[in-house]
């Protein structure tokens, strides 16, 4: 079996917390106790959509000592290849779920003397957990927080309420952002920085973050990479002896594992290099999506990583 | 000249390279005897950089062969001190009152590099961001394994601990955590055969 | 069974003795006739029944004296336990881990009762009844890590996960093939491996790290290592080798059949939940010569492996002047026969030695 180990649930709770965000919250069917995890964890959720199995990664947002539900904070996405649609349309409370055990790609460094947390938008979710571990421990910590407007600001009153010295909002249609810049000067050594949110903003503030001379190992982010839908293609599994036709809103691995071929997976999110998988033969281009693959790998066009990167072309066959 | 190649070595072993110009709006550059050829070297590429530096130095057995260089640099901050243990307070006040970004650059001899590198990891900054150039002697800091005692500028193998009187041997095996080389009893199997000592490196 | 706690030694008159039963389920190291480095991970879940590989933590006859030998070990030496600051959490989740394993594994011996944060731990081998405060340090004698490896055989080693490596930042060492804790805490993965010969040019740490990284929640994996002590000395420590190393000079033919020891490590990796950390527990089982010449599988197969076993590695492993005595030993038990595959003794089918 691949990925990590399984934990059969139910849907306990459904709560809609803006137009964009709901909460989904589980409970084990065996009447156990879920294992605790650390904040920043993930879970990876098992779907039925009909013939197709849906497998996402979720950040893990309850208390990482809670042992009595899991929770997930879902943003619906329009126009994504329907993961987080299905959740919010289709998923009904008491529906039967299979959660992985927690898998942590973005963890506290204990070591920090100070924990400085920059979200934006669903981005808050890891934090969320992340808060919970460290107020347990005292731990010195400061979260700033960028949302779109009022409305849409997710946990923005639950986090002013219980924390309103250690969280900054920032709401962009007042045209009121960060000011990264004076924010990263004059941190105390030993601080460490986290950032979870769009693409653009972990550009900007690992950019302005490393003009200032932080050290690469005190900056630590977390890109929420979803596969994108891409032309369909098709793909020979080599060692399984199967062709595969990818649509246009499975990711390669997803069909792969359609075909009932057996592929390892950790995060599905390009960045724990878990599926890595070799290219035998290829003509045409790849479209490499993810974070593992060094770029001297990508370009050789030997190696891809299926959970979410793509191909356009004639022939591409895979060792698996 | 003060370099000197090592020659690869075992996984733990510290590696060296050339300071240089980074990001950064401060500089601490903690030095011993011909450590300060890097400093000098640096300031001749960049003057300016000089002034955001603070300058720890302690010329050993140079004695006065670069403070004239190092005083004509215009650095911002100058001390001059007699061994690293005199500067050593004032070395963890200056990264007690740094911000993150602060470069530090490190140069001179292993014992110095190590324990300066030492002091600035318990302030928080990781150790592959420190700058490090060795220049000068080749002589190591050297932890005997067996009492623990730290002997200073060793240059020869085997070599007696100058706290237990135990004949050791020098690995390359390097704790950055005690900035010290290991020192392991080198008659442990056959007590009184100890082999000839030779200076490192030769 | 019920396990009979032996009254023993493992210093001084080294009174340290294997049951039958203990040799019949000893980790015999090879499975083939010849040895070479190699990434044998495979998962930790179980094995045959009263193998050592059956429970998380394994309870043998030795428990009780091997605690107390760790405990005069820990009086002469106590850098022998450390654990950096930012470890605390990691050893609370490795106390729940032993906790829990042990008292739902060996429920005669172990008994864990939890309501809430207020626990009580029932450890009836060692007497010791002791109610706390789970998270609270404030209500263990020791730090956690060392409240319970103080009564858990083998090593513990807890490395925390950053940067893609594996950093040794606490542990509790007092059975060390010889390396020392004290100097190589806080380094990482390559580093503390660093003198090991061969195996980095033949990549097995890059292979090794990077399976460890991957190791999750729930699925704990296991490895066995190897060496040679001469008499069953448990803490061949660097910090007394000037005291131990002069030991490897008396073995005589006449005595190395019960003085010379195989030394295997049962090395096991749990991922650890609250801190994300990875516990490396090092359980040292030891053999004689003699114990493992009962088997005649065994005898055959370790004759091979020690004969041809490449010089760095019989040098590394410190056995390098005596290996020609261990050869006329062992080559009294080698009659040439075939040998089944794996590291069972298969005393059932495998022939008797001639």
């Amino acid at each position: 079996m691949s990925g990590a180990e399984k934990i059969n649930a139910k849907v306990s709770n459904i709560i809609k917390l803006n137009d964009l965000v709901t909460r989904f919250e589980f409970e084990r069917t065996d009447g156990q106790l879920f294992p605790t995890f650390s904040g920043g964890a993930h879970t990876v959720i098992e779907l039925k959509d009909g013939d197709l199995t849906r497998r996402n990664p979720y950040s893990l947002m309850s208390d990482p000592m809670d042992q009595d539900g899991y929770s997930i904070s879902v943003r619906r996405d329009d126009e994504g290849r329907g993961g987080s649609l299905f959740l919010h349309n289709n998923i009904k409370i008491g529906d039967d779920v299979v959660l992985s055990h927690p898998v942590n790609l973005f963890s506290l460094d204990l070591r920090a003397k100070k924990h400085l947390m920059i979200a934006g938008g669903i981005g808050i979710t890891p934090f969320l957990a992340q808060i919970k571990q460290l107020d347990r421990s005292h731990g010195n910590w400061e979260l700033h927080y960028s949302v779109r407007n009022q409305s849409l600001g997710t946990y923005v009153n639950d986090l002013m309420a219980m924390h309103p010295n250690d969280v900054n909002i920032y709401y962009d249609d007042e045209k009121n952002f960060i000011d990264i810049v004076n924010l990263l000067d004059g941190q105390p050594l030993g601080t460490h920085l986290y950032i979870c949110g769009p693409k653009g903003m972990i550009d900007w503030v690992v950019n302005e973050a490393s003009k200032l001379g932080w050290p690469n190992e005190t900056i630590h982010y977390e890109e929420f990479l979803a596969p994108k839908p891409g032309k369909p293609f098709q793909v020979k599994l080599s060692a399984s002896n199967k062709v595969v036709n990818v649509g246009e809103n499975e990711s390669l691995l997803e069909a792969i594992e359609r075909e009932g071929v057996d592929a390892p997976y950790l995060c599905r999110g390009g960045a724990c290099g878990q599926c890595e998988t070799s290219v035998i033969e290829a003509d045409g281009e790849f479209i490499h999506r993810d974070h593992w693959l060094e770029d001297d790998d990508k370009s050789s066009g030997k190696k891809i990583m299926p959970c979410v990167s793509r191909f356009d072309g004639k022939t591409l066959v895979l060792d698996r | 000249m003060s370099t000197f190649v090592f020659p690869e070595s075992i996984k733990s072993r510290p590696t060296y390279g050339k300071l240089q110009n980074k990001f950064g709006k401060a500089y601490l550059f903690i030095a011993d005897a011909e450590g300060a050829e890097a400093i000098i070297e640096l300031a001749s590429k960049d003057p300016a950089l000089m002034q955001k530096a603070h300058v720890v130095y302690i010329p050993k057995d140079t004695g006065d062969q670069f403070l004239k260089d190092l005083n004509n640099l215009n650095i911002n901050q100058l001390y001059i001190g007699p061994s690293y243990s005199a500067a050593q307070s004032r070395i963890i006040q200056a990264f007690e009152q740094a911000s993150m970004g602060l470069q530090v650059c490190l140069s001179g001899t292993e014992g110095l590099i190590g324990q300066a590198l030492r002091d600035a990891m318990a302030a928080g900054i990781p150790h592959t961001s420190i700058q490090t150039e060795h220049r000068g002697s080749v002589s190591r800091r050297m932890q005997c394994v067996h009492c623990k005692g730290i002997t200073e500028d060793v240059i020869s193998d085997p070599f007696v601990c100058s706290h237990c009187g135990l004949n050791l041997f020098v690995r390359d095996h390097y704790s950055r955590r005690l900035a010290a080389f290991q020192g392991v009893c080198i008659d442990a199997e056959d007590p009184g055969n100890i082999p000839d000592s030779v200076e490192l490196y030769k | 069974m019920t396990i009979q706690f032996k009254d023993e030694t493992f210093r001084d008159d080294y009174t340290f003795k294997n049951s039958e039963w203990a040799v019949k389920r000893f980790p015999f190291p090879f499975h083939e006739d010849s040895y070479m480095y190699s990434v044998n991970m495979e998962q930790h879940k179980g094995g045959p029944e009263g193998s050592i590989y059956e429970k998380r933590f394994d309870v043998d006859e030795h428990y009780i004296s091997e605690m107390r030998d760790r405990s005069e070990v820990l009086k002469d030496d106590p850098l022998r336990c450390q654990s950096l600051p930012h470890m605390t959490l990691a050893g609370w989740d490795l106390l729940e881990l032993i906790m829990i394993s042990k008292s739902e594994d060996y429920p005669d011996l172990f008994e864990l009762h939890r309501n809430g944060n207020n626990w009580r731990w029932i450890n009836k081998p060692m007497q010791i009844d002791h109610s706390f405060t789970f998270l609270d340090d404030a209500t263990l004698p020791y730090g956690p890590m060392e409240y319970i490896t103080r009564q858990t055989q083998g090593d513990f080693v807890i490395l925390d996960q950053r940067e893609s490596n594996l950093w040794m930042d606490a542990g509790m060492v007092t059975t060390q093939a010889d390396w020392s804790l004290d100097f190589d805490i806080g380094m990482n993965f390559f580093e503390w491996h660093a003198p090991v010969p061969k195996a980095h040019e033949m990549g097995i740490f890059t292979r090794a790290l990077k399976f460890l990284l991957n190791i999750q929640q729930g699925a704990p994996a296991r490895r066995l290592n190897w060496t040679m002590t001469v008499n069953p000395l448990l803490d061949t420590s660097p910090e007394n080798y000037h005291k131990w190393g002069v030991q490897k000079g008396t073995l005589n033919p006449k005595n190395i059949g019960e003085k010379q020891y195989l030394r295997v490590e049962l090395q096991t990796f749990f991922r650890l939940p609250r801190s994300n950390a990875l516990v490396f527990p090092i359980r040292c089982y030891l053999a004689s010569f003699d114990d493992l010449m009962t088997v005649p599988k065994w005898g055959r197969r370790l004759h091979r492996v020690i004969r041809d076993l490449p010089e760095e590695l019989a040098t590394y492993k410190g056995f390098i002047d005596n290996r020609p005595m261990m050869l006329d030993y062992l080559s009294q038990y080698d009659d040439g026969k075939p040998t089944s595959d794996g590291i069972w003794p298969d005393l059932q089918t495998e022939p008797a030695r001639d």
